[in-house]
């Protein structure tokens, strides 16, 4: 039994395990590179990186087969076999702590990626000149959002995360007074008027814009330039039977109405939203470009903070290279459109953002110790021999 | 005899050095230097006329010497001059470069009319145009890596054309037969001719033909606005942005508004009159009197303007290349005879060229306000400055010719690989918003190029320990283990700065997009570097490789950092598209290749290495 545990302390702690982990990393990462043309950066990601292992789909029946380690199982591999031959092998000795400081630093690092993985957030906000928001949208996630309009002032809003919407069938709300039923939802599709002579098959819609337009489903997109647009036909029913069957798509751009119980409802699929306690405004976005070519100089966003208790009212140049942090979040200046009348910025959260610089600084200085230290061994050598 | 050589030899060179320093002198009596010197506002950078006429020359037809069909060669300057001024004779230079077969065909031209087979001139392209702009719109839409070499062919060789009708449209109408003739009418015609066209606006009688006249002289100008390629013309004098410089068709069109004609203009067309007639008084009288109203206002753009044209003729990077081939080769016979005397005069020598580079790359980062990597040619040039850097200092250190010999090779690829990148068009680029911050250039981009610098050289020395022990006797037991540390201390260096770099790239993208890492091609390769310089490390460390094995994987470095250097550039290319046929794929694949067999050539037992043999 002894034996047995020490032959599984001295694999997790060998330096032969760390060779072939780091073997598995480098071909993990270059098959997913390659990868990426088909598949885009988003999904590579999930297949390779956030993942324990790498799945293969037979060909057919389309079972999913584990082919090679993914990204956490290697990671987390790696993590153990380097705190334990840390834990193993610690000497507390000057030659060493070059190597230590290295490792540490390394570790760190592996750390603060799984909290990023984890914890990060990241949105956009699209402004146009002059415009004001204090919430920012979803690059890839959706929503469908029920909001009571009835009071002028006020919206209660019930959003329901796309996911939930995929699965289809009924959902209920204690806040809604109806059932939202989901009856058809497509990942991505495109909307076009219907031809008036009626030749397409009947819309599922009854109510709405819906019955006027014709969905057109589309493949799921991977580019990174490209986002899918989800689509719904989607059925309200309240006590007494069906109110209408509804089309819902973020290519809409009004929200469609409807009343129940004597209160005003939206209806909306949207970006899934994500509200801030500050709102901000785009003065004005600027786009330079060298002269007599199309080659960008500088893009940069002049834009007013304001937070609700009125504490912060203040203007921020945000531009390439120089984004604002504020509130936890930080907005980059990430894009733009609308013949330069219109910013987006991109607005992320991570809290673990600080740890790369860190893990940076320790393992820098930890490989300068130790190269050093061996350096200044092989001059001592060379000095100490007679010349040849 | 022996004792004097390496000096002997460097003075030599030294002497070849100061040769490609002294200012050129005109072929003749027109003043082509003083004309190519005068400065032009293109790609948003002011710069000499030399510069445009020589990356417009690479772009065109991959070199920069012309012939004319009498056989006579033209120097860049007097090519370009030729173009401006008489585009009539420069049509029948034969400067476009076209190698696709189908494109060829297309055209309606066999390679045996082109110049080897390959450049045409505009004359014999000229019919086949208006069928080369259908193609090129056909293949327009089809994504860069998708298209085949067809498709990539007919976009380089429209491209090329095109570039070419902007220069000629540049400081004149291309089929004028007198432009300054044309100017001098219209200056006098002005006064009329906005008298009529105000009265005609009023709706007050006016003189038809005066009024047609303005019209068409605004569609010319109008048209050369529009096409025109360079910016010779400065701004008003109160006006002192150096990014104001506008094309001579906006200049004159300013004439319908001022009532004058802007003498810039007229200028550079007396300059294309005297040009024409070869008036070698007249021409040289108006480049210096052009010069003179320019050197007050723009001292800084001048003094670079005119360091960058001497920076061109004096070809530093060409210099260097051959001084590191010769260094290769004297280091490579040191080790046959004369180790002392040829493995000093190689020392020397590859000092000698590390200087001019050296000189190169800090010229280049002045005339740019730059730090010295900005785009992938830059990269070339510092990865083999890097390389022969540590080289130098290994050769002071060993005393074997090593690093003498690993230096030239690299020296010298790296410069071949720059000039092929250069090929693309002007290599002093203006920088895109996003990596515009000298902070991250100066640090993140010069860090891990230098890793990618020491991991080819760590594979270059492992290459000579597999090539020198296996097929020759020369590799004596204290000089493999000499190799060995050298490739292992190399190692230590390129993971030292190849994960400092990598870690860097990632807080530059933290700061500007948001994301410490994003597995973006580019940083995976840059990741990769780095895990396979810590293999190479642990399986050292771990006793799992002995000196074989660690040449065997400082070798497959070399296929790693070339991949991470330039295959990520092409991904797509070999996998969703034809684009194999791209010779930067095609050199790749070979070197991988080439790399591929010196490794497998480390699977010979030890004991049969002709080196390690028991006597």
């Amino acid at each position: 039994m002894k034996d047995l545990l020490r032959a599984f302390r001295d694999f997790f702690v060998s330096l032969q395990l760390t060779v072939a982990l780091l073997i598995l990393s480098l071909v993990l990462v270059f098959v997913a590179t390659l990868d990426q043309v088909n598949l885009g950066i988003w999904a590579v990601q999930e297949k390779y990186f956030r993942s324990f292992f790498v799945m293969w789909r037979l060909p057919g029946p389309g079972i999913p087969l584990p082919v090679f380690p993914g990204g956490y199982l290697i990671g987390g591999f790696l993590l153990i076999n380097l705190l334990g031959a840390h834990i193993y092998r610690f000497q507390l000795a000057w030659r060493k702590t070059g190597i230590q400081l290295a490792h540490s630093g390394l570790i760190l690092l592996l750390i603060g990626e799984l909290l990023t993985g984890l914890l990060q957030r990241d949105n956009h906000m699209r402004l146009d000149q002059g415009e004001t928001k204090s919430y920012s949208e979803s690059f890839r996630h959706n929503e469908l959002a029920i909001l009571d309009t009835t009071d002028p002032k006020l919206d209660e809003v019930v959003a329901i995360p796309e996911d939930l919407v995929a699965e289809k069938g009924a959902i209920q709300h204690p806040k809604l007074p109806f059932q939202v039923h989901i009856k058809e939802y497509y990942p991505n599709a495109m909307l076009q008027m219907r031809n008036p002579s009626g030749t397409s098959a009947i819309s599922p819609a009854t109510a709405g814009i819906g019955p006027r337009l014709a969905l057109i489903p589309l493949p799921i997109t991977y580019k990174q330039d490209e986002r899918n647009m989800p689509a719904a036909y989607v059925e309200i029913a309240g006590t007494e039977g069906t109110l209408g069957t509804w089309l819902v798509s973020p290519l809409l751009g009004a929200p469609q109405t409807l009343s129940y119980g004597g209160r005003t409802w939206e209806l909306v699929l949207r970006f899934q939203r994500t509200y801030k306690p500050f709102a901000v405004t785009l003065l004005k976005f600027s786009h330079d470009k060298y002269p007599g070519t199309e080659i960008p100089r500088n893009f940069s966003s002049r834009v007013r903070v304001k937070s609700d208790g009125g504490k912060d009212d203040r203007e921020v140049l945000i531009y390439m290279n120089n984004p604002l942090r504020y509130g936890g979040l930080t907005f980059y200046q990430a894009g733009f459109e609308n013949n330069d009348r219109t910013t987006i910025l991109q607005v992320v959260r991570n809290p673990g953002w600080l740890i790369p610089y860190i893990a940076c600084v320790m393992m820098g200085l930890g490989l300068v110790i130790q190269f050093g230290i061996t350096l200044a061994g092989f001059i001592r050598k060379r000095t100490a021999a007679p010349a040849a | 005899m022996k004792k004097y050589f390496p000096a002997a030899l460097l003075a030599l060179f030294a002497l070849y050095v100061a040769g490609t320093l002294v200012p050129p002198k005109n072929p003749g009596a027109l003043d082509v230097q003083g004309f190519g010197r005068l400065p032009v506002l293109v790609n948003g950078r002011i710069k000499p006329l030399d510069t445009v006429a020589r990356t417009s020359l690479l772009t065109l037809q991959g070199r920069q010497r012309v012939t004319t069909p009498d056989q006579r060669s033209l120097r860049p300057a007097e090519w370009l001059a030729d173009v401006l001024f008489q585009p009539a004779k420069s049509d029948t230079y034969r400067i476009f470069l076209i190698e696709n077969h189908e494109v060829l065909d297309l055209l309606n031209l066999k390679p045996e009319d082109g110049d080897g087979g390959k450049r045409f001139s505009y004359l014999q392209m000229r019919p086949g145009l208006p069928e080369l702009d259908r193609q090129a719109k056909l293949a327009e839409p089809t994504e860069d890596q998708l298209r085949t070499p067809f498709q990539k062919q007919v976009l380089h060789v429209r491209d090329r054309a095109v570039l070419y009708l902007q220069l000629k449209h540049s400081v004149q109408v291309a089929d004028s037969p007198d432009f300054l003739r044309e100017l001098i009418q219209f200056q006098k015609a002005l006064p009329a001719g906005l008298q009529a066209l105000a009265a005609k606006k009023k709706g007050e009688p006016a003189s038809d033909d005066a009024v047609k006249a303005m019209a068409e002289m605004r569609d010319r100008f109008g048209f050369m606005d529009e096409i025109g390629y360079l910016r010779v013309i400065p701004p008003g004098r109160a006006d002192t942005d150096p990014t104001h410089w506008r094309t001579v068709g906006a200049a004159l069109l300013d004439s319908f508004d001022t009532g004058g004609v802007n003498p810039d203009a007229v200028a550079y067309a007396a300059l294309g009159y005297a040009w024409r007639k070869q008036d070698a008084a007249q021409f040289n009288q108006i480049v210096a009197l052009f010069r003179e109203q320019l050197a007050k206002r723009y001292v800084p753009q001048l003094q670079k303007s005119d360091v960058e044209s001497r920076f061109n003729s004096a070809e530093p990077f060409y210099t260097s290349m051959v001084i590191y081939v010769t260094t290769f080769l004297l280091a490579i016979f040191s080790w046959l005879k004369w180790p002392e005397a040829l493995g000093r005069a190689a020392y020397y020598l590859l000092g000698l060229a590390f200087v001019i580079t050296s000189a190169g790359i800090a010229t280049r980062m002045w005339l740019e306000g730059r730090p010295p990597v900005t785009n992938l040619y830059s990269s070339a040039l510092f990865v083999g400055w890097g390389a022969v850097l540590l080289c130098l200092v290994l050769e002071k250190v060993y005393r074997n010719a090593v690093g003498s010999v690993a230096g030239g090779l690299i020296g010298f690829a790296t410069l071949l690989i720059a000039h092929h990148l250069s090929l693309g068009g002007d290599t002093l680029e203006m920088m895109r918003a996003v990596l515009d911050s000298n902070f991250w250039l100066a640090t993140h981009v010069v860090v891990i190029t230098v890793g990618y610098a020491a991991t080819f050289l760590s594979g270059f020395l492992a290459i000579i320990y597999i090539v020198r022990g296996l097929f020759t006797k020369s590799l004596d037991r204290a000089t493999a283990d000499a190799l060995a540390r050298m490739v292992y201390g190399i190692v230590c260096f390129a993971t030292l700065f190849s994960l400092v770099g990598t870690v860097l790239g990632g807080i530059w993208a933290d700061q500007s997009w948001g994301r410490f890492w994003g597995w973006d091609p580019k940083e995976n390769g840059a990741l990769i570097i780095v895990l396979w310089n810590a293999i190479i490390l642990h399986a050292r460390w771990g006793g799992l490789v002995r000196q074989r094995g660690l040449m065997a994987l400082a070798v497959f470095g070399n296929i790693v950092t070339a991949w991470s250097w330039f295959g990520v550039n092409m991904l797509g290319v070999g996998l969703h598209s034809y684009g194999f046929m791209d010779a930067a794929f095609y050199w790749l694949s070979a070197f991988v290749v080439s790399q591929v067999v010196i490794i497998a050539l480390t699977a010979v037992p030890t004991e049969k290495w002709r080196s390690f043999r028991a006597s």
